[in-house]
């Protein structure tokens, strides 16, 4: 059973967007740590409730340069401040790759261990508002390939909470990649201080057949392609993994080595994805339990349409889930 | 911590020697290049008197980034030249552990932070570290060395805005070195001026002349004194020029040899070393025992560096995370 649900049977639960979740966990920081700080395009502008709390100090409104908006960041992390940077949508922070990879990420090494990072990039992706190819890249995979960045990916409104109070109390820059499709869906999110720990994937339902690995909204498909498998009798385990970066590889082979399949999920193209980074750990630490090849499902090696009904075909979906498993049932 | 004095006349006989050692420094890193014991580096020959004009300006208080033409900047501030150049041969006890070499050396006890060897990296760092000494407190200021090939980078543009618009206490020092790597500055900006750019920011500039010394520490202590004051950016333009190529080895044939032999007749130190013995403020014998000196640090400097022991296999993979 996992860290929130535990959680969530002890304590009084709120019902709030993910949205609305990441607003109250950067609220609770900024009370609890006078260190922390937020800025970005329109950041005082869309959180005035944050500007009138905490005063244009600590939530400021910058010019439309994610690079300086970056920089700043990491140059105000390494000498005490814990800035919590808002770059929009993911395609954007092509302008700031230079500060988030070569900076934030390498400089703590290369210095020999002078400097720490404590900063957190939060940026938005993924089908459902229609935004196109530039407002829209699951671009994850850059940052777990880029060493000395951690990188989350939350499926539902209290893993956002949870997720976002870990990385702003990390010491290390965080990429937190918010879902869009997943912004304004409510959930149960425990009240208070609820932390989810970065590197902690959650076994979101358990089973013995077949294991779905995935992250963000593909999570939802796995769950209902889970429901419709358990009508025929399949039993899946979903894992939930949370964190890309610092990946929970214990949770995800204890999982396959229960069940003997992998079917790994997510929006983001098959070519050096989550996914193929899956596949290979299981395939170099769990091979002798497999009893089926391991399947990847993922969005095409295409920019993300702007049409409704192609981009509702570009994630996979819980049909797709549900043949692929029984595909690999009957091998 | 090093401690600074604090002068209120041009520190002459000082700032010669440092310059001194700044060149001898760079004259042996080449050397050992040159030799096959030392990877590549890039030198600040002929640059000299802007490192240590802009450096006798600050204290303490103050922070530093700094860049790939970073030797003269440290050794002005005041960094251990043995420590530098084992950093340079990537061995344990140079300032990153070997793991910078000489691209990217920072001395976060001496205030040099951030070190970046992405051209304009620096400048995007910078506006950062002014934030949280706003945010923080105290009187520092940041000052940030770049060249004109950075100034042509986008961040330039962007960092000088938000230093700007959010009152940091950034001193930009643009050491216009007519070079950006390979390529001569007047093949690619329309301005013989980096510091006619800073009005659009709305930040106050000057240009001073990069080898005078003393020209470079007074307009320095005044860029200083104003942004220590006002809280605001300040550019100041050091117009120089590099003596050596981008990167050693570097033929500098693609250097035009008359504008070469012009800027080399403008060398900082010999023209330094000229003005104090004429005004007697050194004596040719104090010279001599000051280049005898400085002999003797670079040599020491040389055998640390080469004796030092390389880092363990172990570092490969420490301080990724924090």
């Amino acid at each position: 059973m996992s860290t929130h649900e535990e959680t969530s049977m002890r304590t009084m639960t709120m019902t709030m967007t993910p949205d609305a979740a990441m607003a109250e966990a950067l609220a609770e920081e900024m009370r609890r740590d006078e260190r922390v700080l937020t800025f970005g395009e329109g950041v005082a502008t869309k959180g005035y409730e944050l500007a009138k709390e905490f005063g244009p100090q600590r939530v400021r409104n910058t010019p439309l340069a994610e690079g300086i908006i970056a920089g700043t960041a990491a140059g105000a992390a390494a000498t005490g401040l814990r800035p919590v940077i808002d770059l929009l949508f993911a395609p954007f922070v092509t302008f700031a790759m230079e500060e988030i990879v070569n900076s934030a990420g390498k400089l703590r090494y290369i210095s020999g261990g002078q400097f720490t990072f404590p900063m957190v990039t939060i940026v938005r992706t993924g089908s459902g508002w229609a935004v196109g190819a530039q407002h829209n890249h699951n671009n994850e995979a850059w940052f777990v390939h880029s060493p000395g960045l951690k990188v989350v990916m939350p499926s539902n409104a209290a893993d956002f909470k949870g997720l976002l109070k870990s990385a702003i109390r990390d010491d290390n820059p965080v990429m937190f990649f918010a879902d869009i499709g997943l912004l304004h869906t409510p959930g149960e999110v425990p009240a208070g201080d609820h932390i989810v720990p970065i590197g902690k994937a959650n076994v979101a339902r358990e089973g013995a057949d077949v294991t779905l690995v995935s992250y963000g909204k593909t999570v939802l498909s796995c769950l209902a392609a889970a429901s419709t498998l358990a009508e025929e009798g399949v039993s899946a385990e979903v894992i939930d993994l949370r964190s890309l970066k610092p990946l929970d590889e214990e949770t995800v082979l204890a999982s396959v080595r229960k069940t003997g399949r992998a079917v790994l999920v997510h929006e983001a193209a098959a070519p050096c994805g989550v996914g193929a980074e899956l596949a290979a750990m299981i395939a170099e630490k769990a091979f002798s339990s497999l009893r089926a090849p391991v399947v990847r499902l993922t969005g095409p090696d295409a920019p993300a349409p702007a049409s409704f009904p192609l981009e509702a075909a570009y994630a996979p979906g819980a049909d797709a889930i549900v043949n692929a498993v029984q595909k690999q049932l009957a091998n | 911590m090093t401690t600074f004095e604090v002068t209120a006349e041009p520190r002459v006989a000082q700032s010669l020697e440092t310059m001194l050692t700044i060149r001898a420094f760079e004259e042996q890193s080449a050397a050992l290049q040159a030799a096959g014991k030392s990877p590549s580096m890039c030198t600040s020959v002929g640059q000299e008197a802007s490192a240590v004009g802009v450096m006798s300006a600050l204290d303490e208080r103050d922070q530093i980034l700094t860049n790939h033409r970073s030797a003269g900047h440290l050794i002005a501030r005041g960094a251990d030249p043995r420590r530098i150049l084992a950093e340079i041969l990537g061995k344990s006890t140079g300032y990153c552990g070997g793991k910078s070499g000489s691209l990217h050396i920072s001395v976060k006890e001496l205030g040099v932070l951030l070190t970046s060897t992405i051209v304009g990296g620096e400048l995007s760092l910078a506006p950062g570290v002014a934030l949280s000494r706003q945010m923080l407190g105290g009187e520092g200021i940041v000052v940030v060395f770049f060249g004109d090939g950075a100034a042509s980078e986008g961040i330039f543009h962007e960092s000088i805005n938000i230093a700007s618009m959010w009152n940091l206490p950034v001193l930009y020092v643009c050491e216009n070195n007519q070079w950006q790597a390979y390529v001569s500055r007047k093949e690619t900006m329309c301005a013989d001026h980096i510091s006619t750019w800073g009005a659009s920011y709305g930040v106050k500039s000057l240009t001073v002349d990069g080898n005078d010394v003393d020209a470079v520490t007074s307009a320095a202590k005044d860029a200083v004194s104003y942004v220590r004051t006002e809280r605001k950016p300040f550019l100041l333009e050091t117009y120089t020029y590099r003596l050596r190529g981008h990167m050693e080895p570097d033929t500098q044939q693609y250097v035009d040899a008359n504008e070469l032999e012009s800027w080399k007749q403008r060398d900082p130190i010999a023209t330094y070393e000229k003005r104090l013995l004429a005004d007697r403020a050194i004596t040719p014998a104090e010279l001599d025992a000051m280049k005898a000196r400085v002999r003797a640090t670079i040599e020491e400097a040389a055998q640390y560096a080469m004796e030092s022991p390389y880092p363990s296999f172990e570092e490969l993979t420490t301080n990724v995370y924090a």
